[in-house]
C-alpha cells in the first residue's frame, strides 16, 4: 500500500469574494521535500500560503495532509493538522510584548506536558540553532531583521512540526543573510526531515534549495509549471524561463 | 543673469512652424501652458519641430510640457515631430509612453455625491453590526472559560495593564474631575442662591460627581486615552502578522490579548470614578468655602448626609459597564485592523468613537433604568 502524499493540493482555488486569484491548483509535496512556490509579484502566493495554513478558506477544491482533508475537517481536527505546522510569517511576526525565549515557549508550554525547566531547555537549544543563543532576554524590537526570522524560524520549529511553511525567506535580507537563511532551511530539512514549503520570488533561493516547484502566473491566474527548478530553467515554459533568468535570454 | 524660458516661432515650410526653444526651462521658474503655444500658431498650421540648439537648461518640465502638447496636437490633427528636442527629453517622453494608461478596475473616476457617502457609510455600519456581535460572542465566550479557570493568559500581563490604564491615568483623571467638580458647584451655586439654599451645593455636587459625572468622565478620559492604546496595540499585531502566528499556533488571541485588557479596565475604571468623585467634590468644597461663605465642616456634614451606599454603587456600576465598554470597542477595533499604518490609525479613531457611543448609550441607557427601579 503506498502512503498518501504528505501534502496534495487539488482543484483549489484562493481569493477574495468574487476576485479569484489562483484557480485549478493541483500540486503534491513529497515528505523531507523543499517545496517552492513561486511567482511574480501580486500572482497569489501568500494567499495560497494562507489557504495552506488555514488562515483563509479555499473558494473551491482541497488540501489534504497525509490524506485527510484539511479545510472539511471538524474545527477541533482541523487545529491538531494545523500544530504539524510550523510557520515562518514574513516579518517574522514574533509576539511583541514577549521576549525571544517567552516566543517560543508559548508553544511549547501550550502543547506539551514539559515542565518549566525542560522548556527552558528546549528553547535555549532551539534559540542556539537558529544561531542566536543568548539572546533569549531580547524583546523582538531590539532584534534586526535577520534575526527576527531566525526567531521566528525557532518559534516555527518549536514543536517539531511536520511541515515548515516559509513566507518570503529572503524579503529584506541582505543576499548573504538570505543565503544563511537558505542553508540553515536546508540543514534543517536535512537532519529532522522536515518537509518545506517555501513561498518566494528570490531566484538565487529558488534555485539554490528548491527540490520542488509550483509556478504561478498572474496573468492567466493558475500555475503554469510544476517540477524542479532547474528542469524548469531547462526546458520549462518559455514564462517561467523567462521569470527565471530575470528576462535575459540564456 | 539668464532669463527663464524663450520661445520663438519660426515658419518654416507650407503650414509647419518650428518652436525654437531657448534659455532655461524648469519647473521652478514656471513654463508656458500648451494652450498658450498652440494658440500663437498661424491657423492653419498642420505641422509642428522643435530647434533646441539654443536651450541652455531644462527639467522633466519641458517633457511634461510636450506630453501635454502632444495630447492638444493629436486632437486638433496636428503633427508634431519632436526631433529636434534633446535626445534626454525625447527618451524620457518614450518611457512614459512605454506602458499605455490602463483602465483599472475598481477605481471609479470622480467622488460619489454626499447621498452616496451616506449611503455608504450606512451600509458600512449596518454590516460592522454582526461583526461586532461575533467579537461579543467571543468574548463572552473567553470569559466563560476564565470562569472555568481554562482560559490562557499571563498574569504579568493583567498587572503590566493594569498600571498602565490605573495609576498612570490618575493626572488626567484628578485634572479633569476637579475642573468638572469646580464647574458643577458654580452651576448649582448660582441656581440654589435664588432660594437660598446654597448649602445644598454639597448635595448637588456629591451625588452628581459620584452617580454620574465621575464615571462618565473617567469613560471619556479612558475611552481616548486606553481604548485607543488598545487598538493601536492589536492593530499593529495584527499588520505584523502576530496574530495570524496566534491562530495559526490554535492560540486564542482573545484569551490571550482581549481578557487582560477587558479585566484591567473592568477593575481600574469603577476605582478611577470613585477616586474622581472624590476629586470632584474637593473642588466642590473649595468653591463652596472660598466663593460662597459656607463652613467646611458644615459642607462636610452636608455632603456625608447626602451620599448613601446607593449613590456609590451606582456610579462603581457605571464605572465597570463603561471599562469593558472601552476594552471591547478597543480590542475590538484592533482586530478588526486592515494591513497597513493608515489602518492602524483608522483602528484608534474608530475605537475611541465606538466607545464613547457605548458609553454614552450605556449611561442613558441605565439612568432610565435606575430612576424607574427607583435607585
Amino acid at each position: 500500500m503506498s502512503v498518501p502524499p504528505h501534502i496534495e493540493v487539488s482543484g483549489l482555488a484562493v481569493g477574495y469574494g468574487d476576485y479569484v486569484v489562483q484557480r485549478d491548483l493541483d500540486f503534491t509535496v513529497n515528505q523531507g521535500d523543499i517545496f517552492v512556490v513561486m511567482g511574480g509579484n501580486g500572482c497569489g502566493k501568500t494567499t495560497l500560503m494562507r489557504a495552506l495554513v488555514g488562515l483563509q478558506a479555499p473558494l473551491a477544491g482541497t488540501v489534504r495532509y497525509g490524506g485527510e482533508d484539511f479545510w472539511n475537517a471538524p474545527e477541533e481536527r482541523r487545529q491538531r493538522l494545523q500544530r504539524r505546522l510550523g510557520i515562518l510569517f514574513q516579518g517574522g511576526a514574533l509576539w511583541s510584548s514577549l521576549t525571544l525565549a517567552e516566543n517560543v515557549a508559548l508553544p511549547l508550554s501550550e502543547y506539551t506536558a514539559l515542565t518549566q525547566a525542560q522548556i527552558d531547555e528546549v528553547v535555549a537549544f532551539k534559540l542556539a540553532l537558529v544561531g542566536l543563543a543568548g539572546f533569549g532576554d531580547f524583546h523582538p524590537s531590539e532584534l534586526s531583521g535577520g534575526m527576527k526570522k531566525r526567531a521566528g524560524l525557532a518559534r516555527a520549529m518549536a514543536l517539531d512540526p511536520d511541515i515548515l511553511v516559509i513566507d518570503e525567506p529572503s524579503s529584506g535580507l541582505d543576499p548573504l543573510t538570505a543565503r544563511r537563511l537558505d542553508e540553515l532551511i536546508v540543514e534543517l530539512r536535512d537532519s529532522l526531515g522536515t518537509t518545506v514549503v517555501v513561498v518566494t520570488h528570490d531566484l538565487a533561493s529558488i534555485l539554490a534549495i528548491g527540490d520542488n516547484s509550483v509556478y504561478l502566473d498572474a496573468d492567466t491566474h493558475t500555475m503554469i509549471a510544476t517540477g524542479h527548478p532547474r528542469d524548469a530553467l531547462q526546458n520549462g515554459n518559455a514564462k517561467v524561463r523567462h521569470f527565471l533568468t530575470r528576462g535575459n535570454p540564456t | 543673469m539668464e532669463t527663464a524660458w524663450q520661445l520663438e516661432l519660426r515658419p518654416a515650410a507650407a503650414r509647419a512652424t518650428i518652436l525654437a526653444l531657448g534659455g532655461r526651462w524648469r519647473m521652478a521658474a514656471g513654463l508656458p501652458a500648451p494652450e498658450s503655444i498652440l494658440d500663437r500658431l498661424t491657423p492653419g498650421t498642420r505641422r509642428l519641430g522643435f530647434d533646441a540648439s539654443r536651450l541652455a537648461d531644462w527639467d522633466s518640465g519641458l517633457p511634461t510640457l510636450i506630453a501635454g502638447l502632444q495630447k492638444l496636437c493629436t486632437a486638433r490633427g496636428i503633427e508634431l515631430d519632436t526631433g529636434g528636442l534633446p535626445a534626454g527629453v525625447q527618451r524620457l517622453l518614450a518611457l512614459a509612453q512605454a506602458v499605455p494608461e490602463q483602465a483599472v478596475p475598481g477605481r471609479s473616476g470622480g467622488s460619489a455625491g454626499i447621498c452616496m457617502r451616506v449611503g455608504a457609510a450606512v451600509i458600512e455600519f449596518a454590516r460592522g453590526l454582526p461583526a461586532m456581535l461575533a467579537f461579543l460572542g467571543e468574548v463572552t465566550l473567553a470569559f466563560g472559560r476564565l470562569l472555568a479557570g481554562r482560559a490562557r493568559f499571563r498574569l504579568r500581563d493583567l498587572w503590566l495593564e493594569i498600571e498602565e490604564v490605573g495609576p498612570r491615568a490618575l493626572p488626567i483623571v484628578s485634572v479633569i474631575s476637579f475642573l468638572v467638580g469646580l464647574i458643577l458647584a458654580y452651576l448649582g451655586a448660582d441656581q440654589l442662591k435664588l432660594v437660598g439654599a446654597q448649602i445644598f451645593i454639597a448635595d448637588l455636587v456629591a451625588i452628581g460627581m459620584v452617580r454620574e459625572v465621575g464615571a462618565l468622565m473617567t469613560g471619556i478620559i479612558i475611552a481616548g486615552r486606553t481604548g485607543a492604546a488598545f487598538a493601536a496595540q492589536l492593530g499593529t499585531m495584527q499588520v505584523n502578522e502576530e496574530l495570524d502566528a496566534f491562530r495559526t499556533l490554535g492560540i486564542r488571541a482573545v484569551d490571550f490579548l482581549v481578557l487582560p485588557r477587558m479585566l484591567a479596565l473592568m477593575l481600574m475604571v469603577p476605582l478611577l470614578t470613585l477616586y474622581s468623585g472624590f476629586i470632584g467634590m474637593l473642588a466642590g468644597l473649595l468653591v463652596a468655602v472660598t466663593i460662597f461663605d459656607i463652613g467646611v465642616f458644615e459642607y462636610y456634614t452636608e455632603t456625608l448626609r447626602a451620599l448613601t451606599l446607593t449613590h456609590f454603587l451606582v456610579g462603581l456600576s457605571k464605572g465597570s459597564v463603561y471599562g469593558a465598554m472601552i476594552a471591547f470597542a478597543g480590542c475590538l477595533r484592533g482586530m478588526q485592523c486592515g494591513r497597513s499604518a493608515a489602518a492602524v490609525g483608522h483602528a484608534a479613531t474608530s475605537a475611541v468613537v465606538t466607545a464613547i457611543l457605548l458609553i454614552t448609550i450605556a449611561a442613558s441607557v441605565m439612568t432610565i433604568v435606575y430612576y424607574q427601579l427607583g435607585i
